[in-house]
């Protein structure tokens, strides 16, 4: 998908000699115009939904924005349309800003609805505004000049619209392959694993949310100097589910999925619209019943949208080039352990409700040491990951991590402060390859933010984040596998990928929830092997397991909880024949 | 302020709130058993006002050969789904709901329209028609992909609701209609003038909102409706037919957008694409509601009919974006209290 720049650059040269083939008819060239337009909201919204997960039926709102920004100050107050341009995407991105404020955080089904809502407000704000026209709208838009050049007719207007198109699907398409798009892109997998690695989810939602909104803010400027006039109908909320319609039936997962979307939704509604009325010789929006019942056809047959189905035709070229190893990252700064005691659980607990979860547990994780903690199902250890983790907050007592008391921390803060964790139920993003999956790990020690990554400055920094993680992919033995869909191996190797994730962090303490579950015989000596080898190399282990083979051969120290209270705690052989951890275990009567 | 003003307002503020209510309360119905957001509620709706409307004026409305066509999809979908294993016994039950029902709903049509019939045969056919469209859409557009995504299902909800609107066009044209009220009386409690039409109003929306809690409350039907909402998986292993489940929400929520439909018929012209409007408005009082719960989506409706009939007497031109922006100090509180732990679902 990406790092293939000559697909691009012929793309862009079929593009340029479009119009120069003779007797061109204009129809064509108008059409291509309005694919271009389309096409920019599309690649907003392939980014926004099919890659962020976050559905907006309001796009068509923002090109409003852009229209109606260049709209009133060309003509109310004479600017230039070229000064007006960053006008315009500002101000989009401004009202992006605001609305996403209180959009990204909506969770599920109320994000779409919110922005339907909004999407519908702004309509009517638009139609109703005097200095907005009203339902008239604004005419006699300048025209786009270069020098001399007035660019009014729509063959001229076209290398604006195409050099916009090519412009922004290699901005979105450098953001999508580096720090900020793996970020961008770990979204959909839900927030919890997101934030482990210290990614901010509705930071990196509200970004992806104003990149949208900016390019929609172009292609509303670009049409309001193409059409010369704007009126509220082309920024109300059919426009809106159209231009989702358009980004579904390309692939919303493919920048250039947006664009073929386009593409295709455009060509058919002009034939649509010229062709069904002389069939049915009926009145009205024929077209938009076909549209209707072709978007309900669509996600029936394939969910995925025509970009994919037509990539998966032809071959695949060699994904990108190994990473260098030669680039290092720079060691973390690690937080001197005191007292050789990395994590210290003094009398926490936990309730919802009446429900005691964790009851008044206390242990201690020490320096180049393997705890494994261990009890029957609805014993507490998840919770304990959790509270641990800083995804839930105590009840009482107190957590501290390498000297420092985490009080109200951030999973982001716990993960800076060096403990890094694997997770019960694997989550990694299925789409991704491993390499990009365990790069995530990685993602606080990278430095790069958006801009740079829109501009390829950020290529340093990639580098070094990427050899990280292809070194920490072979330290756990998974080589081969490396440039493979993450989604694509077996539940055993995943949670092994989580493991090298969780290294890329550069840990003192590693949590691996149930790391052994899945595994074949030889997997799990391979695990214990490993384990072991990061306990030599400094790092301490806190795992919870059910398999008790693997726990009494691996772990230095074990700890037993039952119904969310300690009920034992020592080495492999001192558990093995304490009375509470077997009556625990087999409810036998001692 | 005038005090009569204020009482007229609230008056008109509350006639429409209850008809937001009911659309509400069929959405959140839906939404609880389905996972659809039901957008097309609004088409419902029209279908059912401008069917009566048409069946009032001794047509016959488009829509009752709609659902023939929708029925007849639905029973090729059926068999095409079960090409492996038909019984006939099952065959014989898929070809009377589906092909059957909506022919000999048309045969009815046909020969009662041109007739003086009185107001409820003419109700009960449109809600009998617009029920049927509303059980097949289901069948058609949706069990397919009952098991994806909220947002899915959402965009093929968005689908129905283009293709419908435009079938609407096709069936009632561009003009507007009103239909005949249910009743003609009134009376007046100086200063207001309560019409027999608004008493219906009120009386069905609560008369329906009693109905519904009493189905989710004491039949197994209900219960099972419930199930499906709370567990789909869990539900079919216990033997309840979810597809059923679906397609019963449906069809209550197309007799309710119906019924909706047929109570303000007579108080404002219908277009074909008011629906849309009306149903985005009982949206925003379910969405109010959380989608979940019923009397918390009726209160908000109510207070969403006030609020638009206050606003379009103080700024008329800004009446939708008003109501509309209702929706953003909700969606503010939610965001608000982010809860955590939605994670497993994905």
């Amino acid at each position: 998908m990406m790092g293939q720049r000559w697909p691009v650059m012929l793309f862009a040269l079929v593009m340029t000699a479009i119009p120069f083939v003779p007797h061109m008819p204009p129809f064509w060239i108008v059409l291509s115009d309005n694919i271009g337009l389309s096409a920019l909201v599309a690649m907003g919204l392939v980014l926004l939904t099919g890659v962020g997960g976050l559905t907006s039926f309001g796009q068509a709102a923002f090109c409003g924005f852009g229209a109606y920004t260049t709209a009133v100050l060309t003509t109310t107050y004479g600017l230039s349309p070229w000064l007006t341009l960053p006008l315009s995407l500002l101000v989009s991105g401004l009202f992006a800003v605001a609305l996403g404020l209180i959009t990204v955080r909506l969770s599920g089904h109320y994000l779409p609805l919110g922005t339907i809502a909004w999407g519908l407000g702004l309509f009517y704000l638009f139609s109703k505004l005097e200095f907005l026209g009203r339902n008239d709208g604004i005419s006699r838009i300048p025209p786009l000049m270069i020098g001399s050049l007035k660019m009014i007719s729509p063959d001229t207007i076209y290398f604006a619209i195409w050099t916009a198109v090519i412009l922004c699907a290699w901005l979105t398409m450098n953001l999508l392959d580096s720090r900020t798009g793996r970020a961008i892109r770990a979204l959909r997998r839900g927030h919890i694993a997101a934030e482990a690695f210290g990614i901010n989810p509705p930071q990196a939602k509200l970004l992806v949310f104003i990149y949208a909104a900016v390019l929609a803010g172009l292609s509303g400027w670009l049409y309001a100097h193409f059409q010369r006039a704007v009126n509220p109908t082309p920024f109300g909320i059919q426009t809106g589910i159209e231009y989702l319609f358009v980004a579904v039936i390309g692939g919303a997962g493919y920048v250039w999925g947006g664009v073929l979307g386009a593409a295709i939704v455009v060509i058919l509604k002009e034939f649509l619209q010229g062709y069904l009325p002389l069939l049915f010789h009926g009145e009205g929006q024929l077209e938009t019943i076909v549209f209707g019942m072709m978007l309900v056809l669509l996600l029936q047959l394939a969910p995925g949208g025509v970009w994919p189905w037509l990539t998966a035709r032809f071959p695949r070229g060699p994904g990108r080039k190994p990473a260098r190893s030669s680039s290092v990252l720079p060691v973390r700064k690690k937080f001197a352990p005191i007292d050789d005691v990395v994590l210290q659980v003094d009398h926490a607990s936990k309730r919802f409700g009446g429900l005691i979860a964790v009851n008044d547990v206390s242990f201690d994780v020490g320096t180049r040491e393997i705890v494994a903690l261990i009890g029957p199902n609805g014993a507490g250890k998840s919770t304990t990951f959790n509270l641990i983790t800083g995804i839930l907050p105590v009840s009482s007592g107190t957590i501290s991590a390498l000297g420092k008391v985490l009080h109200r921390t951030t999973p982001q803060e716990v993960t800076k402060l060096g403990v890094a964790r694997t997770f019960q139920h694997v989550k990694l993003v299925a789409d991704m390859t491993v390499l990009e999956n365990v790069a995530i790990g990685a993602h606080l020690r990278g430095k790069a933010g958006a801009l740079a990554s829109l501009f390829r400055l950020d290529r340093g920094d990639e580098a070094r984040l990427l050899a990280e993680a292809a070194r920490q992919i072979e330290r756990v033995g998974l080589a081969a596998q490396a440039h493979m869909l993450a989604g694509s191996l077996s539940l055993g190797q995943q949670r092994i990928v989580e493991i090298a994730r969780a290294l890329c962090a550069d840990p003192v303490l590693l949590l691996l929830d149930e790391p052994a579950a899945g595994l074949r015989h030889l997997e799990k000596q391979r695990l214990a092997a490993l384990l072991r080898e990061l306990r030599d190399s400094g790092m301490s282990v806190l795992l919870v397991e059910h398999d008790m083979g693997f726990v009494m051969n691996l772990a230095d120290r074990v700890i037993v909880l039952d119904f969310g209270t300690k009920i034992a705690e020592g080495t492999p052989e001192v558990i093995k024949t304490n009375p509470d951890v077997i009556r625990a275990y087999l409810g036998a009567v001692a | 302020m005038n005090t009569t003003i204020v009482l007229f307002l609230l008056q008109d503020g509350i006639t429409n709130g209850a008809i937001y209510a009911l659309l509400g309360l069929a959405l959140v119905l839906v939404f609880a058993v389905t996972r659809v957001i039901l957008i097309p509620q609004g088409e419902f709706v029209t279908y059912g006002a401008l069917t009566y409307a048409t069946l009032a004026s001794g047509q016959v409305p488009g829509t009752a050969r709609l659902a023939v066509a929708m029925g007849a999809l639905a029973f090729g979908l059926d068999l095409f789904m079960h090409r492996r294993r038909l019984r006939p016994a099952w065959v014989g039950r898929s070809l009377a709901l589906n092909v059957l029902l909506p022919v000999a709903i048309l045969a009815l049509t046909l020969a009662l329209a041109d007739r003086q019939t009185p107001i409820a045969v003419d109700i009960a056919l449109s809600l009998s028609i617009v029920g049927s469209i509303g059980l097949y859409l289901y069948r058609i557009a949706f069990a397919p992909i009952a098991h994806t995504s909220v947002l899915v299902l959402l965009i093929a909800a968005v689908g129905c609701h283009l293709a419908l609107q435009g079938i609407g066009l096709v069936f009632f044209g561009a003009e507007g209609q009103r239909g005949p009220p249910l009743s003609t009386a009134a009376f007046t409690i100086d200063p207001l003038r309560f019409t027999g039409q608004s008493i219906a109003v009120y009386a069905v929306t609560l008369a329906l909102i009693a109905g519904l809690w009493l189905l989710f409350s004491f039949t197994l039907y209900g219960k099972a409706l419930r199930a499906t909402a709370v567990n789909r998986l869990g539900a079919r292993l216990v033997g309840i037919r979810t597809a059923l489940s679906g397609q019963i929400a449906f069809l209550l929520a197309a007799v309710i957008g119906a019924i909706s439909g047929i109570l303000i018929v007579p108080i404002t012209t219908l277009y074909y694409d008011t629906g849309f409007l009306i149903g985005l408005k009982g949206f925003v009082a379910a969405i109010i509601g959380g989608l979940v719960s019923y009397p918390l989506t009726a209160i908000a409706a109510l207070l969403v009919g006030i609020v638009e009939a206050f606003s379009s007497f103080y700024a008329s031109n800004f009446k939708e974006v008003i109501v509309f922006a209702l929706i953003i100090p909700v969606l503010l509180l939610r965001s608000l209290a982010t809860p955590a732990a939605d994670e497993e679902k994905d």
